[in-house]
């Protein structure tokens, strides 16, 4: 698979491929990822990478690793190959990588991935050294041709130039030559004082086609003769098909075939409209003596029972129980945290072409390397024989980034299932996907706290219920030590000087699937932990933003920083109520992106209203300031929502009560705020930005809210904690 | 059997009349650029314009249109539609995209039934539009924008 796939992406036309080889350096940096990294990722190892492509009709085109549904890696590292050739902008274009786990790992998982918010952070230096190295090469290809000295070359604006004698060539017009240069192994890097695209907001090389309804998606493709395919899944997570009768679905006109597979009932027709009819006409008997049939109150119930079971210790300091039992105050305060799904726009969905025991995919993977592997095995014919192309996704959010390969497990089963050469293409509508799992995992927060006579901190306990997303999974690298980062991560390693502080991890199971959902755990320790310290800070008196900069430990410069920001913009003067608005804060920090955030909130029929979010944020250099405020943007309005409105329950028997978009309620566009963002200047390498929007909105607002109502809101969303 | 004018051409649908007009459109015609998002028009992906009007495809049979005028995506050449993808364009509104081109054809309908909207005319609009990026900061301001643009 490797070397075929290298084989055909060097010969795709004329023109310079950059094959580079780069050490695979860089290690994890956030907690999520730490748990991805293998072993066998060492300092030093090598592998081949080819990132760039100069076409003679003089464009420049990056291949993007990374999967494109919305985050902007396209964009953002056509910007860092850009500025390293001295490309203009127009010329620059962007395309998707296909699977290869050597040529296309992300340098922090180890494997080929999008995920972690690790885009920018993990090709940083990777794809500047691939625009680096083209530059070169078209350097050496001009002198050599000029017959002139190198240092006397110098390129700008996607133009070669020697001024002595006034030749000038475009990169098109070099490619050929260029290819016949020798590779630099360490080409030489601006510095940041050079840059003069990265840190301007380059427009986005997606936007036209995505305005214009051009952009493809998955679902968008179509293959000679293929058939469009829906599954009828259980109604209750994790049952399994008894019987079935399919005579009524077989009727309909379009509907060419019903299969078992292991999925459920797979509706086999000539066009989605008549596999959703065929499917409607289907009676399936499920056996759910396997399958999670508590409701959501009973989970809820379990999982805070559990809170007092030993589990495991994450972090510990000092005697956090002798603090609170000395303590002048205490506070504690239990937190109910509900299942979520990602809901992305597009529904879930991949098209497989079998022919002659070769497969070709289309897929919005974001494992697709592991997708390959799955869909190889199911067919029988190895990863080697299947193609994979990575398609711009309408959305993820987490959703695409699976532990089983369940799209590429299905879509092949449904391949299996149909026997012999065929084209398929996989759709899941909104109730498969809301219904299906794959959810933030439910999450029961015990927090204690104490402080001294002075109102000082003394102790703080948490403990952290929930399921694993990664133990037992493939990423699951037999180094856990039975811990799961992404149970608990924002509740450790907190930027707070807390002399006595336990965090421990009480680990939960059941046959609810449950998945990454933006910004993982600090979806839920953001909400604790800054809501409880809130209060703390108000049982002593202290105001909300002075009292965390007091807290802050005396190195959490960059925590300060964004802190000290957020306040300055929005004009923060210690009143927390104004007339009918109060103001809320929250700070934390994930993905190594530092995000402070006030809301401005009323009280509007009994729920917030939020009006305005002031956001600072610091996520190393600013590759472009436009993708970072959009990135906020929509970090801010996918947390809004979630928090005021988003929960998925199980009822009676473990059926899913939400089943669309009327029960589970999307944010729209008059319950959107104003939104300003400060972007901290910084000369440190990039972090992420995908997803340290969300975490600290829905704090910010609770905060705001028992400001002005007095209620603290421990239970979310805010539409079921009674509000 | 139900015939149509879609984007300007005379089509004859071979699907069942009770067959939402969004995958007609997709399937039959290979129009992909209307969106499937929900299916019950609580999402508003797969906007299209029938007979001058926006109006949700995925709950709309196919045979209760019979001899309408269809405009899809592919086809929104007013004075509107441009000067709402400009905007879009100049103000990068889209993150993901999937939802796209059922806000550009309700804000281009808003744009020709008011010319100059206010925030309450915006939100009235395109309150069915959900976008799950959140691009609504952008997708406010770039109607604003096309709405000034056409009065220039």
């Amino acid at each position: 698979m490797t070397h075929q796939t290298r084989r055909q992406f060097l010969s795709t036309g004329a023109g310079l491929v950059i094959g580079l080889s780069l050490p695979l350096g860089a290690r994890a940096q956030s907690g999520a990822a730490a748990v991805l990294t293998r072993d066998d990722v060492s300092e030093g190892a090598f592998a081949p990478n080819a990132f760039v492509r100069i076409s003679a009709d003089d464009t420049v085109t990056i291949i993007c690793k990374h999967i494109e549904f919305g985050q902007g890696p396209y964009t953002g590292l056509a910007t860092l190959v850009a500025e390293e050739l001295d490309a203009r902008w127009d010329q620059m274009r962007a395309v998707s990588a296909p699977a290869n786990q050597e040529l296309y790992a992300n340098l922090f998982f180890g494997l080929q991935g999008t995920g972690g918010s690790t885009a920018m952070a993990n090709s940083y230096t990777q794809m500047r050294q691939a625009g680096a190295a083209a530059r070169a090469m078209l350097v050496a290809a001009a002198a050599e041709q000029w017959d002139v000295p190198l240092g006397e070359i110098t390129v700008s604006d996607g133009e070669v130039r020697h001024e002595a004698s006034g030749q000038n060539a475009s990169f098109g017009s070099l490619a050929d030559a260029a290819a016949q240069q020798s590779v630099p192994v360490e080409p030489a890097l601006k510095n940041p004082s050079e840059f003069k695209l990265i840190g301007q907001d380059l427009p986005k090389l997606d936007t036209q086609e995505k305005s214009t309804g051009k952009a493809i998606f998955t679902m968008d493709i179509a293959r000679e003769g293929m058939q469009t395919v829906v599954v009828k899944r259980p109604e209750v997570i994790g049952a399994t098909v008894t019987s079935y009768d399919d005579s009524a679905a077989l009727e309909v006109p379009g509907v060419v075939a019903v299969r078992q597979i292991p999925q459920g009932i797979a509706v086999y027709a000539n066009s989605t409209g008549a596999a959703l009819k065929g499917r409607s006409k289907l009676t399936v008997e499920w056996d759910t003596s396997n399958a999670e049939t508590r409701t959501t109150d009973q989970i809820m119930a379990d999982f805070s029972a559990a809170a007092s079971e030993p589990g495991v210790v994450v972090e510990e300091s000092g005697d956090s129980a002798a603090a609170l039992s000395d303590a002048a105050q205490t506070l504690e305060a239990e937190y109910h945290f509900p299942y979520l799904a990602h809901a992305p726009m597009e529904p879930l969905d991949a098209v497989l072409e079998l022919k002659d025991g070769k497969a070709e995919v289309w897929m919005g993977a974001q494992f697709p390397g592991i997708d390959s592997g799955a869909i190889g095995e199911v067919l029988g014919i190895g990863a080697e024989n299947v193609s994979m192309n990575v398609m711009l996704a309408g959305g993820s959010f987490g959703r695409r980034a699976q532990t089983s390969p369940q799209i590429g497990l299905e879509v092949s089963q449904i391949a299996k299932a149909a026997g012999g050469d065929g084209a398929w293409k996989l759709v899941w509508t909104r109730e498969d996907d809301l219904t299906g799992g794959y959810y933030r995992p439910l999450t029961v927060h015990t927090l204690r706290g104490g402080l001294d006579a002075e109102g000082n901190i003394t102790g703080w306990e948490n403990t952290i219920v929930n399921q694993s997303i990664m133990l037992d999974t493939f990423m699951d690298q037999g180094n856990s030590e039975g811990k799961d980062p992404t149970s608990y991560e924002g509740s450790t390693k907190m930027p707070y000087d807390l002399p006595a502080l336990k965090v421990n991890w009480v680990r939960q199971k059941s046959p609810v699937s449950v998945l990454w959902w933006r910004s993982v755990g600090h979806t839920h320790t953001a909400y604790a932990t800054e809501t409880f310290l809130d209060e703390l800070l108000e049982m002593a008196g202290k105001d909300p933003v002075q009292g965390r900069l007091d807290l802050l430990k005396p190195d959490m410069g960059r925590d300060r920083a964004v802190l000290e920001k957020v306040a300055e913009i929005a004009g923060w003067d210690g009143n927390r109520v104004k007339g009918d608005r109060a103001y809320g804060v929250a700070l934390h920090e994930s993905f190594s992106t530092y995000t402070a955030q006030i809301a401005e909130v009323s009280d509007e029929g009994g729920m917030p209203r939020v009006h305005k979010v002031w956001v600072a944020v610091d996520c190393g250099v600013a590759v472009n300031p436009n993708v970072i405020r959009a990135q906020i943007e929509g970090g801010i309005g996918y947390g809004l929502g979630t928090a005021l409105f988003n929960e998925l329950t199980l009822g009676e028997g473990g059926v899913v009560q939400q089943r669309n978009f009327d029960t589970y309620r999307m944010l729209r566009i008059n319950e959107m705020p104003e939104v300003e963002v400060a972007i901290i200047q910084s000369d440190a390498d990039p972090t992420g930005i995908g997803e340290p929007g969300t975490p600290p909105i829905a704090p910010a607002v609770a905060n705001a809210w028992r400001a002005l109502t007095g209620t603290a809101v421990r239970r979310l969303p805010f539409t079921s904690a009674g509000v | 059997m139900t015939t149509l004018t879609v984007n300007g051409q005379d089509v004859t649908i071979e699907s069942e009349d009770d067959i939402p007009l969004l995958w007609v459109i997709r399937d039959e015609l290979n129009l992909t650029g209307t969106k499937f998002g929900c299916g019950i028009a609580q999402c508003g992906a797969c906007t299209v314009m029938v007979d001058g009007m926006p109006r949700r495809s995925c709950v709309t049979p196919v045979g209760s249109v019979d001899g309408s005028d269809i405009q899809t995506i592919e086809a929104m050449d007013s004075p509107e539609a441009k000067a709402v993808q400009a905007a879009w364009e100049k103000l990068d509104v889209p993150q993901c995209g999937w939802c796209q081109s059922g806000q550009v054809v309700s804000a281009a309908a808003l744009l020709q039934m008011t010319r100059q909207p206010t925030d309450e005319d915006i939100d009235n609009a395109m309150a069915g539009n959900v976008c799950r990026c959140a691009t609504y900061v952008r997708i406010r301001k770039a109607i604003h924008d096309a709405a000034a643009a056409l009065e220039g």
